[in-house]
């Protein structure tokens, strides 16, 4: 916060007051810093410093590889580890902003000779730009409502369990940055509104840029922001400030965007962007009207009007008609499945299974709103309200922004993660407001008798120590009263309008004393409620790593390092370039942590070669052993809860195999693995289940553990129970049996006399050649 | 003339060097007693001999002689010397060397023992030596199955290998359990429970060897590691950090074909009996901040037990070792520093810590340590009782400008008897302690007096 001048020598009591508000407003914010990024350290304080989970493990490589080989080649990594025998150029597929953050403070860090890890900077990326995200939501919520919701929702927005089960320490994520990047842009796009100051609209694209470079969920943005632009022009409330905020973002976004590899020429060429555009035309359109409308006479304006409206209907016509058709020649309309599935939620799961089989691109329940967010859903709907009175062009932004947050948070759980700042400035906003009535009706009634109501204003201008009472009333008048160094004095002229009207409510809104308390008191407790609700979630639902997995029982903490101990096995006593196939979950994890060429992995880019997999796995050993031989592959990976109780195991996941290998690959067919219409591995099971690669991996010789074969996921005894392998060996299988690693059987010798060699020869080639259908590797 | 002095040079070597070998003849082993211990993949000979100046001339030392093969897997050799009778014995260990011999035949090995005293003609003395022996037992078959046991070789001479003339010999060689395939028979030998007789032999001339071949189960864990660096660094604020990045590895016969978690968990008296999944690893005592971790992360499967004597650390690795398999982890724990660094009489510090590797029975092939001395110390020496690779490198830490000073002493074919104390020595100043606290200070100031003359500088070219 700026240093605070005071205008008129007066008002030096004043002045000093505001000093003292802004001073602890610092020190507040510093403290909702610092709890940002504690809360977020329980998963090191319970586990360990470890990168969590698939993607952050892809991440953490990539991070090794750019501070070790620099950022050149980083741009340049052609990744022959993965997608065997594909490789993958990681290079311009990457989003490289959360990478290139880290790299950076790595570098920096080292060359003060503070030698962390690589790891170290990874896993404590993700809290600290928690820290950040809170701040930007305070500048974003002060630029709507004043500084007492800024704190507000900065407090709640550091502890909102939606964002922490996404930035605990150890969740390298792209989304760690992006949320920062997303709330920041947005500050600077309302900051730009409010003040029509270019400096600040370029700030805002280059904002935009970090955000681009840092997550695809920046199409959200690049629609959102139009859609206010629209709002805005719909109703009535074009200004030039809206045209600054918007138009150069546009241009200097989309160019800053393009350089972005991954994205590239998508920034004009997909239909995600194509409302920016169509946007950047309309409010030049606009633009051109009012200022046409000033020039000339009314009774000019009018024939110009009907001149150009015509005209413009025409070219608008065939714009759109141009548009529609390019647009309807791409296969899939111009727009990637994800998005699709945002538009219509059942496309995904209609048409491709690769997306609908990630637990997150789900709807989310009722629940997992209020696990999420918690008591904000309840006071989401009060700063909606808050915000329209009086509305104005930020806050007319932020109720927009929670309403298609809202929309699409209903689509897919995981942008819940968007919806979460929304809901937390909303709630800000509605906890800033209700402590401003309340309080100031209780120093309305209680010094009501001696002082006057300027007074109690005036006292109301006075900083609180109660962090979330700071007030609105108090927010605007620093905004209108300081005059900023940089001489904007336009900063005045949005905040006079509402602050008089406040002025004038003010006096309406005083409610009886007791009321006041009590009402006071139970907001107390909501957010009392909140915090502790937070604090679990942050302790308990978030915190996991998903790599090691702990289990309460009587005799103490039981530890399941199974997955560590497997990949560590994998890199140690295995062959450099030995291939490893295992389904796409763990290819990241396969690549960063075994050092081992994978097939496929959590970048599900190539759905032939996952479905080969699928394939595979699904198939009888034989034929599996064909497709991985072709492929390659030494050892195959399974994972196997049915020991322990681990219900996310590759049993559990297998519908998803058997659906996305049957859709490349026809003669896999959904059906034969269904009983009833469901997947059992029991004595009901189907004999082509039984006998499925998947099947037999998992359970060799697991009755020999019990006795009976019993699947402790499944709760139930496995269907066969003998069998042997006849192309598979058994070369490791973790402490837990969570992870079984198989290696493939050389070729049978076929040396066996002259005669049967001949033999064998012509058979095996037939053999292929009938096979050429099932495997395409072959 | 040149000529002349050349070969004056010469004659005057010959001469000179004529009393170092003629002792040779002069000296007889007149008893030897040799026990091989061959329970562990360590190889430990205790030597028994009573030697005999049989000479005309007083003799300084005398000479151990070894097998090629032996000697280039010899870890250590130690030498006492008993004086005394019975009960009042009392050891006095004797200076030991590597040397060399210009008319070794087929390329044997020397180290030379100087006795306390010389030796009068006439003259006995007793002597204990003991030798160690790494990498000696070569497994046989090379490659095993999980259910089998392991078996190696252990290839020696039956007679003591000697440039002296022995009079009577016994060599006792134990293995670790009664199954002994097989062993090469010299008159007279016989094998009684977990010990196999060789000798008495009598009178056997100088460099007589006689090949045996002793085929047995060893299932004790081959623990070799491949690789160890130990860091230890001082802090003068109180502690002292080491860190050891170990690269482990099975040294016995290698695994072949399947795993079977099921068979390992079953039938575990049976199911790779030569694997080993537990270590122990002697820590110093009041060690703190333990920890146990690898490339990926924590290690869960650790336990630690605290004493006054010392602490134990026994740790698993992330899963059994079988033959050939390997792992990699750190370990790593802090010390109170007044346990371990002292102020010499001459001013100068020195750091006195144990060398060697602290995992029990376990080789280590090549063993770096780095002591990294705080920044701004001057003149580090190094101390030690046998030789070393020394030298000095620069390491940057924490806000470092100059670097910190790193002595590094690197030893390949470590055994835990090298596990004896060493000295660093080294002048440090007390204030340079202070100069990192003082930098960040300075940083914070400069900082806070930046942002005040930012709020009070006027930027605007135009007064409002």
């Amino acid at each position: 916060m700026a240093a605070l001048e005071s205008p008129q020598p007066a008002a030096t009591t004043t002045a000093m007051r505001h000093a003292f508000g802004n001073v602890l407003s610092v020190l507040i914010l510093v403290l909702i810093g610092v709890l940002a990024f504690s809360i977020r350290l329980f998963s090191v304080i319970k586990y360990e410093s470890v990168i969590h989970e698939f993607d952050p493990y892809f991440n953490y490589r990539v991070t090794q590889f750019l501070s070790k080989n620099g950022i050149y080649e980083f741009w340049n990594w052609f990744d022959d580890r993965t997608w065997y025998p594909l490789g993958r150029v990681i290079g311009g597929t990457v989003y490289p902003g959360l990478t290139l953050t880290a790299g950076t403070i790595w570098w920096v860090l080292n060359s003060l000779n503070i030698p962390l890890s690589v790891e170290t900077v990874c896993v404590f990326t993700a809290p600290v730009f928690s820290a950040f995200a809170s701040w930007a939501t305070y500048l974003l919520t002060k630029e709507v409502k004043g500084s007492g919701a800024g704190l507000a929702a900065a407090v709640l927005l550091a502890m909102v369990p939606s964002y922490i089960s996404r930035s605990v320490a150890g969740s390298y994520d792209n989304e760690a940055v992006a949320i920062f990047a997303l709330i920041f842009t947005f500050y600077l796009y309302i900051k730009t509104l409010n003040t029509g100051s270019l400096f600040y609209a370029t700030l805002n694209a280059l904002a935009y840029f970090y955000m681009v470079c840092s997550w695809g969920g920046y199409t959200f943005i690049i629609n959102l922001i139009p859609m206010h632009v629209l709002l805005c022009i719909v109703t009535g409330r074009y200004s030039p400030r809206l045209y600054i905020a918007y138009a150069p973002l546009v241009v200097l976004g989309t160019l800053l965007a393009a350089l972005v590899p991954v994205v590239g020429f998508n920034a004009v060429l997909t239909s995600e962007h194509f409302a920016s555009f169509l946007v950047f035309i309309i409010i030049h359109v606009v633009a051109l009207v009012y200022y046409i409308k000033g020039i000339l006479t009314p009774k000019m304006f009018k024939v110009a009007v009907t001149l150009v409206v015509s005209i413009g209907m025409v070219v608008c016509f065939i714009v759109v008609a141009i548009l529609v058709a390019l647009v309807a020649s791409s296969p899939t309309g111009g727009w990637s499945g994800r998005s699709l599935s945002l538009l219509d939620p059942t496309y995904a799961s209609k048409y491709i299974p690769i997306i609908a089989s990630v637990s997150e691109h789900q709807p989310p329940t009722w629940p997992s709103y209020f696990m999420d967010i918690n008591v904000l859903a309840f006071l989401v709907p009060a700063g909606i309200i808050a915000c329209f009175s009086p509305l104005s062009d930020s806050s007319s932004f932020v109720v927009l922004y929670i309403v298609m947050s809202v929309y699409f948070s209903g689509v897919m759980v995981r942008l819940m993660l968007v919806l979460a700042p929304a809901a937390c400035i909303m709630s800000g906003i509605a906890l800033s407001q209700a402590f401003d009535v309340f309080t100031g009706s209780i120093k309305y009634q209680l010094g009501g008798s001696s002082n006057s109501t300027d007074n109690a204003e005036d006292t109301n201008n006075a900083p609180k120590d109660d962090a979330s009472a700071g007030k609105t009333d108090k927010g605007e008048e620093i905004v209108k009263e300081r005059s900023s160094k940089k001489g904007k004095k336009k900063e005045r002229e949005p905040a006079d309008k509402p602050s008089v009207k406040s002025k004038a409510k003010k006096k309406a809104l005083v409610l009886p004393l007791e009321t006041s308390i009590v009402a006071l008191l139970l907001l107390i407790m909501l957010g009392a409620f909140y915090v502790i609700h937070c604090v679990w979630a942050a302790a308990e639902a978030y915190s996991a790593p998903s790599i090691v997995l702990t289990s309460q029982s009587r005799d103490g903490l039981h530890v399941f390092d199974d997955f560590r101990e497997s990949y560590a096995w994998l890199s140690h006593n295995t062959d450099v370039d030995d291939k490893v196939a295992s389904w796409w979950d763990y290819g990241y994890q396969t690549t960063a942590m075994a050092n081992r060429t994978v097939i496929v992995d959590n970048n599900t880019w190539n759905n032939t070669h996952i479905a080969t997999v699928g394939t595979a796995m699904s198939s009888p050993e034989k034929a599996a052993w064909e497709i991985f031989n072709s492929l390659d592959v030494k050892y195959v990976l399974v994972v196997f809860g049915g020991l322990i109780g681990y219900p996310s195991d590759d049993i559990n996941k297998f519908l998803w195999m058997v659906r996305i290998g049957g859709g490349v690959f026809p003669h896999i067919k959904e059906a034969d693995y269904l009983r009833d219409g469901q997947y059992r591995i029991d004595s009901e099971a189907t004999p082509t289940m039984l006998n499925c690669l998947m099947y037999k991996l998992s359970y060799y010789r697991f009755v020999e553990t019990d006795g009976k074969g019993y699947d402790r996921v499944r709760r139930t005894e496995i269907g066969k129970k003998h069998f042997k392998l006849t192309h598979f060996e058994e070369v490791f299988t973790s402490h837990h049996w969570m992870v079984r690693i198989y290696k493939l059987k050389p070729a049978r010798n076929r040396i066996r006399g002259r005669a049967k060699k001949l033999k064998s020869k012509t058979t095996s080639s037939g053999w292929s050649s009938k096979s050429e259908k099932k495997n395409p590797w072959v | 003339m040149a000529a002349r002095i050349g070969i004056f040079a010469v004659v005057v070597a010959v001469f000179l060097s004529i009393p170092a070998f003629s002792s040779a003849q002069d000296l007889q082993i007149v008893n030897a007693e040799r026990r091989i211990d061959l329970s562990s993949h360590i190889v430990k000979a205790f030597l028994t001999l009573k030697v005999e100046n049989i000479g005309k001339n007083p003799a300084a030392e005398m000479l151990l002689a070894f097998s090629p093969t032996q000697i280039k897997n010899l870890a250590m050799v130690q030498a006492l010397a008993i004086t005394g009778k019975k009960k009042k014995k009392t050891y006095l260990p004797l200076d030991v060397k590597p040397t060399e011999q210009p008319d070794a035949p087929n390329d044997t090995g020397y180290y030379r023992v100087t006795f306390i005293s010389p030796l009068g003609p006439g003259e006995t003395v007793s002597l204990e030596v003991l030798y160690i022996l790494t990498h000696s037992l070569e497994p046989f078959p090379v490659e095993i199955t999980q259910s089998e046991s392991q078996l190696v070789y252990y290839h020696d001479s039956a007679v003591i290998l000697s440039p002296y003339h022995v009079k009577q010999q016994t060599t006792f060689v134990k293995t670790p359990s009664t199954r002994v395939e097989s062993f090469t028979s010299i008159e007279p030998a016989n094998r009684a429970g977990k010990e196999i007789k060789y000798g008495p032999y009598e009178n056997r001339a100088s460099y007589s060897y006689a090949p045996v071949i002793i085929h047995f189960e060893n299932n004790s864990p081959f623990a070799v590691v491949e690789e160890l660096v130990r860091e230890i660094e001082i802090s003068h604020w109180g502690s002292l950090q080491i860190t050891e990045h170990y690269r482990l590895t099975h040294g016995g016969a290698r695994h072949k074909d399947v795993f079977s978690r099921v068979d390992y968990q079953s039938k575990r008296s049976v199911s790779g009996a030569s694997s080993f999944n537990a270590l122990l690893a002697v820590l110093p005592p009041r060690v703190n901040s333990v920890y146990y971790r690898d490339d990926i992360g924590n290690i869960s499967t650790s336990h630690l037990r605290t004493g006054f004597r010392k602490s134990e650390l026994e740790f698993e690795p992330r899963y059994p070792l079988f033959g050939g398999w390997r792992a990699t982890f750190i370990i790593g724990y802090r010390v109170p520093l007044e346990d371990y660094l002292f102020e010499a009489s001459d001013g100068r510090r020195y750091l006195n810590f144990t060398f060697g590797c602290p995992l029990v029975e376990t080789i280590v092939n090549k063993l770096t340590i780095k002591v990294v001395l705080p920044e701004g110390s001057k003149d580090p020496s190094a101390v030690l009782p046998f030789t070393v690779n020394q030298e000095l490198q620069v390491k940057y830490s924490y806000l470092d400008i100059v670097g910190r000073t790193v002595v590094v002493l690197q030893k390949d074919n470590v055994v835990p008897t090298h596990n004896v104390p060493f000295q660093v020595y080294y002048t440090f100043k007390p204030i340079y302690m202070l100069a990192e606290p003082f930098m960040l200070v300075s940083a914070f100031f400069f900082v806070f007096v930046a942002s005040l003359a930012y709020v009070h500088i006027d930027l605007n070219i135009a007064r409002k």
